[in-house]
């Protein structure tokens, strides 16, 4: 608990120190840090509401592959961004519904069901693969209106794609829903002592095929923003283990939808600014360590906050309605 | 009865996973018979075609092996590609870099060395394991990464052959490499050698008793006053030291090298593998001849029928899907009762 | 007189096992009906399939005459059914108030209405005047608290049905007596009410009816009036039954298990064994009686070596155990029957022959060096099965196809075969068919009279009274008496039980 205050306090110092020393650079730095946290944060939810639900999606990262894949040939092929977008928000929800198929209703084992997704979907896209395909443009940065101008935050937080505020709006929402919502009472029984929620008419089966549909959805819209809005292109192995961070972003971030979005944002700022120092010239490292860096990190945060969190009671157990 | 079970279902899942392919390649517009004609004749039809197969099959014996062990350890080692890549990385360092040394002291010393430091990588995900308590899966796979970063870095600067343009490592010394017995490298048989003595360990000895009493219920051994943290250690850094293991023989006895492209696609197969034969160590050897085949002999489908070898990938990925999805098991009755897999689970 | 719930040859199958054949059984408004059996006569089976918790191969429920389909929760539900089951359905980490709206939350819109939530919560514990703390997190509570909140779950929706199943069983009597006084009371008002239980006095204390179940058939329906204690025993274990023990004075020796201010806690960090001291002689059966929760637990797992000792020491033949090294002190001549066999006692996957041996695996003649010897193993377990009744078709057979009974007999043939100084048996007989209980309470006894030291630890009183030459009461984490075995006093030693003055 107080590694996490005293990281966002350090984060919040070093941001407040670097903006008076120069105020255009911390700006970009922290505009970039959001652009590469953001599709963390977001698969980081795929894993939160599976897992709030008492189902562990190692196949996150496999969500992210097959659906920006799926989500670019489709925008390539047609050359409409939204069809792209749908039909990467539709993949991942197939994924997702695999995964249930697997989990919940086959009872396997949870972490060789996300495995074979991640297996799947290298399999699928590899051999679907296709070099020299295009899409006409990324999504268009949109600027909203009168905020976009506001010093530091404006910049920061209000000039991105539409993607973007999808994606910071929907972890919001999913943050309320959570916690405030009849659904979110619910889905988080299921997760601690499904017999309980079962017991009061909460049908666990329904719920977690729900829960686990909509996260993968969640994915989709993750490869889609990595696809269509940031990169602009797709390769083998697009997603570079993203899926893999994301989970100990929410192992870190105690599996709360803020604390996952903190989470990744200071990730994202560590890739940033190391971004900015070599640029700068500052220091110079050697690209693969720089590159090595998120993973690194991952392990980082893992090793200092696994054992101290509480993961939900019933994750990685198949719900056996006789055994109540 | 019981042994004609456990090899129907791969059987089996082998069989569809082919069809699927077939379907994929008729909806290309290429013959599949034609393909899979090429595909099986150049991996098994000629001597040459089988010397390759074995090669290609040895490291995929090692990395299976690796999984396996893990798994009947209870811990899902799928960092098996990271440490195949730190040992190719050390032994051939150790292969160029030490000079002087006579055959029988300089190979076993570059295997060591890829040996080592495959188990050094292994380990990393088993302390964190077992002093942290942080998901193997996770850290394995950053594990990976890492490795491959950290490989690139050495070959395009410290380890780099010099007057090269490419990145890679000067060629290992003779003194190091692997000699080949009918064309074929000596690995296989080290690879053959020690999956029969990982069942033997695991049949007879009270060291496997302990790792699987852990695999299988972690309570119960610490009842039994079993340490699960030391069998987790331990069994990471066999698992480590074996795909490191795998890596120097590649290195030593094949690629002769480092290089950035060096094939980590191994330690995915050795997954595969592992789950395939059902985490038992003599299975790892008739599906890692299976893959090596196919592996070795994708590209002649591309001449022969225009097909693209990614579509082994596929076929592989299908094939592990049925094979641990109780799919099968729910439509042909006779074969419904055998065990599931099971992973250590997420938690501790 | 209004019939609310119907049951026409319910039967229900698992594989070798018939836990419920053609039973029927009725329950009318305003009256209480006891559903009486020994543990695996079907009784926890049968009340799930009214409450759609089960299937049922076949038979017919109907509800207020509404036929209801199997396995259909909701539909018992909103028929007017509420269920306090034996484990308690609550979330752990939530409050009383988020566990009892669960499943029927009031709204604001789109949001739950936490503040109407709360007053729901209150009203409810006004009305049938059982007090909580509407914003307590549930694991904070005590079991008493926490069984309060589940009846008060089961009583939110206007409840024409309460089904308890075992509901006295983690419970002090002076909680218990408090209980059946709640049900009397909505049996006043009209509440019809299906009571599971396996005590006697709790059904000739409340019943209208009782209804008996034994090997998963009725064995009789009768009256609390028209019987006595003696004859529900008699229907519900089918024979004259032997409440006590036959067994012969003990034999005590010199001290060999030696207990000194012991000190652990609980998983939560709470002190669980606070200062505890006992010392047991060799030849002796030690009960310790004592209400599931007061720390039992905990001590046996340091004892044992499976749990830190904070203070204090566990001597054997007055030589220090080692602490936190289950095995060590295994080998110091402790044997250890765990509560938890499933847990802790078996391998599920592995055969009888491997679990046979499963903390002594390394030791001749079970292996030498580190290889294995086959033959000294299935002699060993060719023995065990024979000389414990362990019904099972082979040695090789794996231990979690076994029914409850035979597993623990397992268990027990194991620790009780290694002519140890010590045995702790924690909840030996818990889940387990009655004529395995006879079996290892002989075994017990047995033990004991080749010159054993036995802790027993049970939460059935009647076990440790029929069982043990003295007797110490828990209370808390500590030793509150220790009494002679011959005359221990049940009403006494349930006062106590309750931390109430000796």
């Amino acid at each position: 608990m107080r590694s996490r205050w005293l990281m966002f306090a350090i984060t919040f110092i070093a941001i407040l120190y670097f903006y008076m020393r120069d105020s255009l650079v911390t700006t970009s730095v922290i505009g970039t840090a959001i652009t590469f946290g953001l599709p963390l944060a977001m698969a980081a939810m795929v894993g939160i509401m599976c897992e709030r639900t008492g189902i562990v999606n190692i196949g996150i990262e496999g969500t992210l592959l097959v659906s920006s894949f799926v989500g670019f040939f489709t925008a390539s092929a047609s050359g409409n961004l939204i069809l792209g977008l749908i039909s990467a928000v539709a993949m991942g929800a197939i994924s997702g519904l695999l995964l249930s198929l697997l989990a919940v209703t086959w009872k396997m084992d949870q972490i060789i069901a996300g495995t074979i997704i991640n297996i799947l979907a290298t399999g699928l896209t590899s051999f679907f693969y296709k070099q020299g395909h295009t899409i006409p443009s990324t999504f268009p940065e949109v600027d909203i209106p009168g905020l976009s101008s506001i010093p530091f935050f404006g910049p920061v937080l209000f000039m991105h794609g539409p993607l973007t505020y999808a994606g910071i709006i929907l972890i919001f929402v999913l943050w309320v829903a959570l916690y405030k919502t009849p659904w979110g009472l619910r889905s988080r029984a299921v997760g601690e002592h499904p017999s309980s929620a079962d017991t009061a008419g909460v049908s666990v089966i329904k719920l977690r095929y729900l829960n686990v549909a909509i996260a993968g959805a969640f994915g989709g819209l993750a490869g889609a923003y990595l696809t269509l809005e940031l990169v602009g292109s797709w390769d083998r192995g697009f997603s570079a283990g993203k899926g893999f961070t994301a989970l100990a972003l929410m192992i870190f971030g105690r599996w709360n939808p803020i604390g996952a979005l903190g989470a990744a944002i200071f990730f994202g700022t560590a890739q940033a600014v190391t971004n900015q120092l070599m640029i700068t010239q500052v220091v110079t490292i050697p690209q693969q360590f720089t590159n090595m860096l998120p993973y690194v990190l991952t392990i980082l945060i893992l090793a200092i906050s696994a054992g101290k969190v509480r993961a939900p009671a019933a994750e990685g157990q198949p719900y056996e309605k006789e055994q109540a | 009865m019981k042994y004609l079970r456990s090899w129907l279902l791969p059987a089996i899942a082998l069989l569809v996973a082919f069809a699927v392919g077939a379907l994929m390649m008729k909806i290309q517009g290429a013959n599949p018979f034609v393909a899979y004609k090429s595909l099986f004749t150049s991996a098994f039809g000629s001597s040459a075609g089988i010397a390759k197969t074995l090669g290609k099959a040895t490291p995929l014996i090692i990395s299976g092996l690796a999984v396996t062990i893990c798994l009947r350890a209870g811990l899902f080692n799928i960092g098996v590609q990271g440490q195949l890549l730190a040992g190719a990385l050390a032994s051939a360092w150790a292969g160029y870099a030490i000079k002087g040394l006579p055959t029988i002291i300089h190979l076993p010393l570059a295997l060591l060395f890829g040996v080592f430091f495959g188990a050094l990588t292994g380990i990393i995900a088993g302390a964190l394991k077992a002093f942290r308590g942080v998901h193997e899966v996770i850290t394995t796979i950053m594990l990976n990464s890492i490795v491959l970063q950290l490989g690139e870095y050495l070959a395009y600067g410290p380890f780099k052959e010099p007057g090269q343009q490419l990145a890679r490592t000067p060629e290992v010394l003779n003194s190091a490499k692997i000699p080949q017995i009918f064309g074929m490298p000596l690995g296989f048989f080290l690879g053959v050698a020690l999956a029969v003595i990982a069942w033997w360990v695991f049949k007879t000895t009270t060291s496997g008793f302990r790792m699987e009493t852990v695999g299988r219920n972690k309570s119960a051994a610490w009842y039994a006053g079993i340490s699960v943290k030391r069998s987790i250690l331990i069994s990471m850094f066999v698992g480590g030291a074996l795909a490191g293991l795998g890596g120097a023989i590649e290195t030593l006895g094949v690629v002769g090298r480092y290089e950035p492209a060096f094939n980590g696609g191994i330690g995915f197969d050795g997954i595969t593998i592992a789950l395939l034969g059902r985490a038992n160590p003599l299975a790892v050897i008739p599906g890692s001849i299976l893959f090596g085949g196919m592996r070795g002999a994708g590209a002649s489908m591309q001449f022969a029928a225009g097909v693209s070898p990614d579509i082994i990938d596929l076929i592989l990925a299908i094939v592990l899907f049925l094979v641990t999805a109780p799919l099968i098991g729910k439509m042909i009755k006779s074969i419904r009762d055998t065990e599931q897999i099971t992973t250590g689970g997420w938690g501790n | 007189m209004s019939t609310l719930l119907e049951l026409t040859n319910i039967t229900k199958t698992y594989p070798g096992v018939v836990a419920n054949e053609n039973i029927s059984l009725s329950v009318n408004k305003g009256e209480i009906v006891a559903l009486l059996g020994e543990n695996g006569a079907g009784k926890s089976t049968l009340v799930k399939a009214v409450f759609g918790l089960v299937r049922p191969d076949s038979g017919e429920i109907r509800i207020k005459g509404d036929l209801i389909a199997a396995g259909d929760t909701a539909a018992a539900i909103n028929h007017g059914v509420g269920m306090v089951h034996q484990h308690f359905q609550l979330v752990p980490v939530m409050s009383v108030t988020e566990n009892i709206i669960l499943g029927d939350e009031p709204r604001r819109g789109i949001f739950i209405d936490k503040k109407k939530a709360r007053e729901e919560v209150v009203a409810l514990s006004q009305r049938y005047g059982l007090e909580v703390d509407p914003d307590a997190i549930v694991e904070d509570l005590p079991v008493g608290m926490q069984q309060r909140i589940e009846i008060l779950k089961a009583l939110r929706k206007d409840v024409d049905l309460l089904i308890l199943d075992e509901p006295t069983a983690v419970l002090t009597p002076q909680e218990i007596e408090e209980l059946l006084g709640v049900i009397k009371n909505l049996a006043s008002t009209g509440v019809g009410v299906l009571f599971i239980t396996h005590k006697l006095r709790e059904v000739m204390a409340v019943a209208d009816r009782v209804v008996v179940l034994r090997n998963g058939k009725t064995a009789g329906a009768t009256t609390p009036q028209e019987t006595n204690e003696e004859g529900l025993a008699q229907l519900m274990v089918g024979r004259n039954v032997v409440l006590q023990v036959d067994k012969s004075d003990a034999v005590k020796q010199g001290i060999v298990l030696s207990i000194r201010d012991l000190q652990a806690n609980d998983d939560r960090k709470h002190t669980a064994v606070d200062g505890f001291s006992l010392d047991v002689h060799a030849g002796e059966i030690m009960g310790i009686a004592g209400v599931e929760g007061n720390g039992q637990r905990e001590l046996v797992e340091a004892i044992c070596g499976m749990r830190p000792r904070l203070m204090g020491s566990v001597l054997v033949d007055g030589q220090e155990t080692p602490d936190m090294a289950p095995h060590k002190v295994h080998r110091m001549g402790i044997s250890h029957i765990p509560e938890d066999r499933e847990k802790h006692g078996l391998v599920a996957s592995y055969s009888i022959e491997d679990n046979l041996v499963l903390n002594q695996f390394d030791q001749p003649p079970f292996a030498n060096g580190w290889i294995r010897n086959a033959t000294a193993l299935e002699q060993n377990a060719t023995n065990l099965v024979e000389n414990f009744d362990i019904r099972t078709p082979s040695i090789k057979t794996t231990a979690g196809a076994l029914s409850g009974g035979n597993k623990q007999k397992v268990v027990v043939a194991r620790e009780l075969s290694q002519n140890t100084k010590v045995v702790v048996a924690a909840q030996p007989t818990r889940g387990v068919d009655v004529g395995s209980i006879e079996f290892i309470h002989k075994q017990l006894v047995s033990a004991r009279d080749n010159g054993a030291a036995v802790l027993l630890v049970s939460a059935e009183l009647d076990e440790i009274l029929s069982l043990s030459d003295r007797i110490a009461v828990m209370f808390g984490g500590k030793i509150v008496a220790i009494l002679d075995g011959k005359d221990a006093d049940r009403a006494k030693i349930g006062r106590m039980m309750a931390g109430l003055a000796s």
